[in-house]
């Protein structure tokens, strides 16, 4: 461990500080970005008075919260209470360290890879991290000592058991059809330049379900339900004031951007789109491959807005199905679809089509079963009679 | 002292002071945490040791979800401070003292065989370089240890299957 080249050294600190600066600051366009795109999609404005386009407004609201009296209520679990918005913060800045965000640049004869750690667990690196942010939900809402909150880290802390499942087994497929490691650059690299050689195509049953399981994860619309305004005040950030408030906030966008640049590694061809990232000299060619990646996250980030601004919430008993009876056997599915056809053909071609066969199946059946399971509503019978439980109910 | 060293000293330093956390202090949500911390500073060490998946599946297991569960049902019970007092607590004393020497003696067994045994300590030099990949892990379950594998899935199973038949016994009798 001693003779480690001070290259490293040198150009790890420099990613570092690169990559922890454009997570910051892609948390303050992002802010921006929600509150424009919501506009536009509800026909209004949205902020756009500080600056060119409003887009000054997040510097504006971050040193109004800067500002704001950093109110600890007497109530409150006074450690943990200040604990908590850290404990979720953290974890969604060190997941983005094994992240690959671009092939390689070549400074002065030393072939630096645009990636802060290339470990050869790097997926199981971005689970295991961010399976730790239910904590600092789980805690703040426990400290603040208020129902409210409490229930609303319940809530929180369920979903995102449950759908953490679905986001680790969505990614076996892909597993299985890559080389024998779990680095996420050897995932991004064997993928083709093409489109049609994605993962995405080829476990597309998979790709719906992790990314369906990562909205929860983030706790974004349609899954928001940690924070249901109509029934928990503001949920488990009740009793937050000021930058305790806001670093939740921050939170939930960082962990935003991290989970669309994984998805973007592991589904979309990471950095590759139609050789256009062999362009150019050594220099060069990582900037570009840089710059595709940067655009496929930030098209995949508008997905995000889009659907929390055209989805409605779910109801808690619906969000437990939806992801114990219906993500989870697609994707257990697409496990064993997917390990028997590549054994027996070893064609993609051929695991693709079976993967999205044997989903459609196996969704039609789970939505047969919970069709027909379904207790009929007890108001009135057939026969438009009051049921005995109807009459519970008036009494 | 290289790197390691002081890695190996600080992560066994911050397991152990989680550890006795655990037990010092008197709020069970404090102890769950402190239990974390232990776990972190141990998957640290397997990180040391070169076993890197060991290390994540720590993180993902036993930080990520078991604790989780505890620190949930913890909530729901709404545990207070506990205390150790009255005559069920004396006798918990005794029991604690009585564990607490067993555990001692086997500890100092242990470390006082490990010294004397050179095995270990030409083991200790060459086990830094290797590191056990995921694919190595998989293959040694698929071939030498399939049997004990297929198994403890079979346990796991009958567990699950435990679990549901309790939860569904009530739900049909309200049918």
């Amino acid at each position: 461990m001693e003779n480690i080249p001070l290259v490293l050294i040198i150009s790890s600190l420099v990613k570092i500080l690169i990559i922890v600066h454009l997570l910051l600051i892609g948390v303050m366009i992002m802010i921006w970005a929600e509150r424009r795109v919501s506009g536009w999609m509800q026909d209004r404005l949205g902020p756009n008075r500080v600056g060119p386009q409003g887009l000054l407004q997040p510097v504006a609201d971050g040193l109004k919260f800067l500002f704001k009296e950093d109110l600890i209520p007497d109530h409150v679990d006074k450690p943990l209470y200040v604990m908590a918005p850290a404990m979720l913060l953290v974890p969604a800045l060190v997941a983005v360290a094994v992240v690959p965000f671009g092939s390689s640049i070549t400074v002065l004869g030393h072939e630096i890879p645009l990636q802060i750690a290339d470990v050869n667990i790097g997926i199981l690196y971005i689970l295991a991290i961010t399976s730790l942010g239910v904590y600092g939900v789980v805690l703040g809402a426990w400290a603040s000592n208020n129902k409210y909150s409490l229930l609303g880290g319940l809530r929180s802390s369920a979903q995102m058991i449950s759908y953490e499942l679905t986001l680790g087994l969505g990614i076996i497929g892909i597993l299985m059809l890559t080389g024998n490691t779990l680095s996420l650059r050897t995932i991004a690299i064997e993928q083709g330049a093409y489109p049609w050689q994605w993962n995405f195509l080829i476990h597309f049953p998979a790709f719906l379900a992790f990314t369906t399981a990562m909205f929860a994860e983030t706790n974004r619309l349609p899954f928001d339900l940690a924070e249901a305004e109509q029934e928990l005040v503001a949920g488990y950030h009740t009793e937050y004031s000021s930058m305790k408030f806001a670093m939740f906030f921050m939170a939930e966008y960082m962990n935003m951007i991290v989970g669309s640049a994984v998805t973007v590694t592991l589904f979309l061809g990471g950095w590759h789109f139609f050789g256009l990232e062999n362009m150019g000299g050594p220099v060069w060619s990582g900037i570009i491959s840089f710059g595709i990646f940067f655009v496929k996250t930030a098209i995949f980030l508008f997905v995000f807005i889009w659907v929390r601004w055209t989805l409605p919430r779910f109801r808690y008993d619906q969000l437990m199905n939806f992801g114990w009876k219906f993500l989870l056997p697609v994707a257990l599915t697409s496990i064993v679809v997917t390990g028997t056809l590549w054994i027996t053909t070893n064609s993609r071609l051929i695991v693709g089509i079976g993967n999205v066969v044997s989903a459609f199946i196996v969704a039609s059946i789970v939505a047969g079963l919970l069709v027909m399971r379904t207790p009929k509503p007890a108001i009135q019978d057939s026969d438009n009679r009051l049921t005995p439980t109807a009459l519970d109910a008036i009494e | 002292m290289n790197a390691e060293q002081i890695l190996f000293i600080l992560f066994g330093a911050v397991s152990l002071i989680g550890a006795i956390a655990v037990i010092s202090f008197r709020h069970p949500i404090y102890s769950a945490l402190s239990l974390i911390v232990t776990f972190f500073a141990q998957a640290g060490l397997f990180v040391l040791l070169g076993a890197h998946f060991v290390a994540a599946v720590q993180v993902i297991v036993y930080a990520g979800a078991i604790m989780v569960l505890f620190l949930f049902v913890i909530m729901l019970l709404n545990l207070g401070t506990l205390s150790v007092q009255g005559a069920i607590g004396r006798k918990l004393k005794g029991l604690a003292i009585i564990l607490g020497i067993l555990f001692a003696a086997e500890g100092i067994y242990i470390a006082v065989n490990a010294l004397n045994d050179t095995a270990v300590a030409s083991a200790e030099s060459g086990a830094a370089a290797v590191t056990i990949t995921t694919y190595d892990i998989g293959e040694l379950l698929f071939s030498k240890y399939l049997l004990p594998f297929e198994v403890t899935s079979l346990i796991l199973l009958a567990a699950l299957i435990g679990v549901i038949v309790l939860v569904k016994r009530e739900g049909q009798e309200e049918n």
